[in-house]
């Protein structure tokens, strides 16, 4: 019964999850390079594995957060989770839709105006025509990209399109969110506004998956956290006992 | 809704996604012709120039040639090689240019593809009116038969699907093919009968329009809006055939490697 418990409240399995990247020495991406180096054989690859073997479980309305240096592999287990990679070995299993909020310019097109920019962007994220015809005058406006919403992206702001991206993503109230340090968009004002709905989002049951190397936000935000290192699982447990292993380990090192 | 992220799950996959491939193909036609003053014209317009042009050419250097009505011919063969070679070369392009969106959210990676090559098929319709009002203004026939021009036409475009996953495929991992496509597809043009008569082709070489699916198309095509006839049922078994055998290759080729295309772009 309880086990049958733990298996309901389970959003995310990872299971034994490894990913392997032959980075070859230098990219071989056209036919005449590829048949010198064949002949010559050249075509080394050296296998990199990014994640060696890494499992957890994240339990419905979990902020769980993952800490970890630069190339620890948080981006590449992200990656996987959300589907667009692939892993080499191992079993990922996702119950809900889910949101990336991870580089927010991807999937705008420049010639298109805000207004066209939202359909299309919802639809990458795989919303269909209803859905966010109803949701649209919400997006706007708390974008507060009103005198705007008809002018190509390409005049846009920065500021302003990570503010059309975040309102977009976060507007939709996916089941999982998953953020990779993407909490100061816009000016000051904005700052303030997308801290209090990603706080809303906190509160509610949503699942966030929060990727940092500062060790903070994590503590702020987060429930639980694993801290990965070099493609392999180093801690597993409450934010707060994750964070004080990762920030001793940092300070003696 | 669950799913298994690793799992096949093509259905529900394009249920939820086609909204997005409406999106795209929408897109390519939107922009493609935003900025200019006769916007969607161009679509009508260009051929239109192109055929004249080309008619002018050579119906006065090649009188001898004794091809009927020249334009509808012409344009018959122009607007399908067109449509295939477009078509293609923009789904070739469709992963490495849309590698941005595909390394950071889940899409289903053939929609990139595919929504190449209808935002074509929109554009080849659309000239199709074209052709209709050349044949309008040349007395060619009107026949009951337009109708079933629709099946070497649908022939042609899950031809050029099939065509298109092969080759989206082939450029993820060999760039060289973006360079070789444009010759590749200068050949064809000049292979098929397309601004010549078929019979001039020696007959030696007669077996590249023999075993040539856009040819079949092109011929079924021809005689019924060129000469108000039936074509021939083998002609149109050739191309759905054709069609087929693209499609069946093309998309065991994509589904195998779609998974390394992340690791490549």
């Amino acid at each position: 019964m309880i086990a049958g418990e733990t298996l309901e409240r389970t959003v995310i399995n990872v299971e034994n999850v490894k990913m392997n990247f032959n980075l070859s020495r230098e990219k071989t991406d056209n036919l005449k390079e590829y048949v010198i180096k064949f002949i010559k054989r050249e075509l080394h690859h050296d296998p990199f594995w990014a994640l060696k073997g890494v499992s957890f479980k994240v339990e419905k309305g979990d902020k769980f957060g993952i800490v970890g240096l630069n190339g620890a592999g948080k981006s590449t287990i992200l990656k996987i989770i959300s589907g667009v990679m692939k892993p080499t070995e191992g079993d990922i299993q996702v119950k809900g839709s889910m949101v990336p909020l991870l580089e927010m310019g991807a999937g705008f097109d420049p010639d298109y105006t805000g207004r066209e920019n939202i359909f299309l962007k919802g639809a990458l994220l795989g919303y269909n025509r209803r859905f966010l015809e109803e949701k649209f005058d919400e997006i706007v406006e708390f974008s507060e990209l009103e005198e705007f919403i008809d002018v190509p992206l390409k005049n846009y702001s920065s500021g302003m399109k990570a503010r059309l991206a975040f309102s977009i993503a976060t507007m939709v109230e996916p089941e999982i969110l998953i953020v990779d340090e993407v909490l100061s968009v816009g000016d000051a004002k904005f700052q303030q506004k997308s801290r209090e709905k990603m706080n809303s989002l906190l509160d509610e049951d949503a699942t966030v998956l929060f990727v940092s190397h500062a060790t903070q936000q994590v503590r702020i935000i987060c429930n639980k956290a694993i801290w990965l290192h070099q493609g392999e699982l180093i801690a597993e447990g409450s934010a707060e006992e994750v964070c004080d292993l990762y920030e001793k380990w940092i300070r003696e090192n | 809704m669950s799913g298994n992220i690793t799992g096949h799950r093509f259905l529900y996959n394009f249920r939820k996604y086609k909204f997005l491939l409406y999106q795209l193909v929408s897109r390519d036609i939107k922009i493609k012709y935003r900025r200019s003053v006769l916007g969607i014209f161009w679509s009508f317009l260009e051929p239109l120039l192109t055929m004249i042009v080309l008619t002018i050419i050579f119906s006065t250097l090649f009188k001898r040639l004794g091809v009927e009505n020249f334009p509808v011919y012409l344009l018959t063969g122009r607007l399908i090689i067109t449509f295939f070679s477009g078509a293609t070369m923009a789904a070739m392009r469709s992963i490495r240019g849309s590698a941005g969106i595909l390394k950071t959210v889940y899409v289903p990676k053939y929609i990139y593809s595919l929504s190449a090559i209808l935002s074509n098929f929109v554009t080849f319709l659309l000239s199709l009116v074209v052709l209709f009002l050349v044949m309008a203004a040349t007395n060619a026939p009107f026949t009951f038969y337009i109708i079933f021009t629709s099946l070497p036409i649908l022939a042609l475009l899950f031809f050029t699907i099939g065509v298109g996953m092969i080759v989206a495929t082939v450029n993820v991992f060999f760039r060289d093919l973006e360079h070789l496509y444009g010759v590749l597809m200068t050949l064809l043009m000049y292979a098929t009968p397309v601004f010549y008569p078929a019979e001039i082709v020696p007959e030696s070489f007669r077996f590249i329009q023999d075993y040539n699916p856009l040819y079949a198309v092109i011929e079924c095509c021809r005689s019924v809006f060129l000469y108000g006839k039936i074509y021939d049922p083998y002609q149109l078994l050739f191309a759905l055939v054709s069609a087929a055998v693209a499609m069946i290759v093309g998309l065991t080729l994509f589904y195998k490697y779609q998974d390394k295309f992340i690791l490549r772009v």
